[in-house]
């Protein structure tokens, strides 16, 4: 079973050279710890910023320049600031390649949900709506079930939507499947996880093809 | 064409009850922070603001909240405010939240002119319960569009790092956020800066906010920039 960093490892390699990728708040925003060494990759923060550094040293945070999670963060050489319309429209335009983020569940044809539990304090879905209705390739970090061990990968979302049929992979402790037209298919398990174990705690279609092989993380 | 007005109290001596305001910033990140002390100074009430975020309990608009000034929030993401949520659940105040892509790009049609935009965020959510949809065609795929009316603001009170005295604003890393396409929506936009120098001092090259789009501006005092989250690396 993957803990929060493994499956920031496993997401890290589905990054390309060359890449503009926009990570969401959690599990995602780990994933810039993983990418490999020379990869050139650029990270949007969709309050405005292109070229996302590590957070500052200490004595060093500029209260002007901060991430979507609004943590004090900095730049790297070739950065660019730009506004919120614009950010969006980069996003809507589809420039950028790849998309993480977080869910409370998702349905078998994609459809994603995770902004809102009813009878919770609703904060907002802030930029999640956007990025889910126009990103290129979305790839969600989970977990597989809930505290009371049940699958959050279903049928039908039963908690409301922030976009449909969008997802395109997901990475659980469990393991990692493509949403494909015809369901959940299984591409590998993560160490020490059966096949049965990830059939059990998934309640969407789940597509089991031949051997399914065991991830690699470094 | 002197824009300039002496402080925060004189730019918002107009703003009355019941008014409908932008207010800047991406958390507590470029937000006016002078002019919102002023409007709780003057006190007035049953505000609709129009902002990505509600503050923190005790700054930003956050301050405006516990005055019990805001009849109205439009926004985004509104965590991380006890005194918000504990007003919302008692139905002091009413919430519109709406998609961060949508809410930026309803304040730049309302500056471009442009009455409404379609934007796919939202589709088949419940965002999208009695909006007017279309669907176009996108990279040879059809594909389904929310109609979003661009936002009517009597205000748009945003927040510069510089600006000159004939309102042409310019903004500094990621505390651009909302503010220009806020200062371009408000029938009156009020700009306050960090540094306020005459006209010619700035190159209009490194312009963001042509000055046309400004109508008061002055320069604040005793910016706190507040940090939300500190997050740093050791050496």
């Amino acid at each position: 079973m993957l803990d929060k960093v493994g499956i920031a490892k496993r997401i890290a390699k589905e990054i390309k050279d060359g890449y503009y990728v926009n990570l969401g708040i959690g599990i995602p925003t780990l994933v810039a710890n993983y990418i490999p060494q020379g990869m050139n990759v650029v990270l949007q923060s969709e309050n405005g910023l292109l070229g996302m550094g590590p957070f500052p040293f200490e004595g060093e945070e500029d209260p002007d320049l901060i991430n979507a999670g609004k943590q004090t963060i900095t730049t790297v050489p070739g950065s660019s600031f730009f506004d919120s319309a614009m950010s969006f429209g980069m996003i809507r335009a589809r420039k950028v390649d790849l998309t993480i983020l977080g869910a409370m569940e998702v349905a078998d044809n994609g459809d994603i949900a995770n902004w809102k539990i009813p009878g919770k304090m609703v904060k907002g879905m802030g930029g999640a709506m956007d990025l889910v209705a126009s990103a290129k390739n979305i790839i969600v970090a989970m977990q597989h079930v809930n505290k009371a061990n049940e699958s959050k990968l279903l049928t039908k979302c039963t908690l409301p939507l922030t976009g449909v049929k969008c997802v395109k992979k997901i990475v659980t402790e469990l393991a990692v499947i493509d949403v494909t037209p015809q369901g959940f298919k299984l591409l590998e398990r993560a160490p020490g996880i059966s096949v049965e174990q990830i059939k059990n705690a998934t309640e969407g279609k789940l597509i089991i093809e031949g051997e399914i092989p065991e991830m690699i993380i470094d | 064409m002197n824009k300039t007005v002496k402080n925060a109290e004189e730019a918002i001596k107009d703003i009355q009850d019941n008014a409908t305001l932008m207010l800047g910033g991406f958390g507590l990140c470029g937000i006016p922070e002078n002019s919102i002390a002023a409007l709780v100074k003057k006190g007035v009430k049953g505000l609709t603001c129009i902002s990505n975020n509600a503050g923190v309990d005790d700054f930003g608009i956050g301050l405006l909240l516990k005055t019990h000034q805001v009849k109205k929030m439009i926004s985004s993401y509104v965590g991380e405010n006890a005194e918000f949520e504990r007003q919302l659940l008692s139905g002091e105040l009413e919430v519109e939240l709406i998609p961060q892509g949508t809410l930026a790009t309803r304040c730049l049609a309302a500056g471009y002119g442009m009455p409404a935009i379609f934007t796919p965020a939202g589709v088949g959510t419940e965002v999208a319960i009695g909006k007017e949809t279309r669907t176009f065609m996108v990279d040879g795929a059809e594909k389904e569009f929310l109609m979003e009316m661009a936002f009517d603001a009597d205000f748009a009170i945003v927040k510069a790092w510089k600006g000159d005295t004939q309102g042409n604003l310019v903004f500094r890393e990621t505390a651009r956020n909302f503010n220009p396409m806020m200062a371009m929506a408000g029938k009156i936009t009020i700009a306050e800066v960090e540094e306020l120098v005459p006209a010619g001092e700035l190159n209009p090259d490194h312009i963001h906010t042509p000055g046309i789009y400004v109508h008061r501006i002055f320069q604040g005092v005793n910016y706190e920039k507040r940090i939300e989250q500190r997050t740093v690396r050791t050496r």
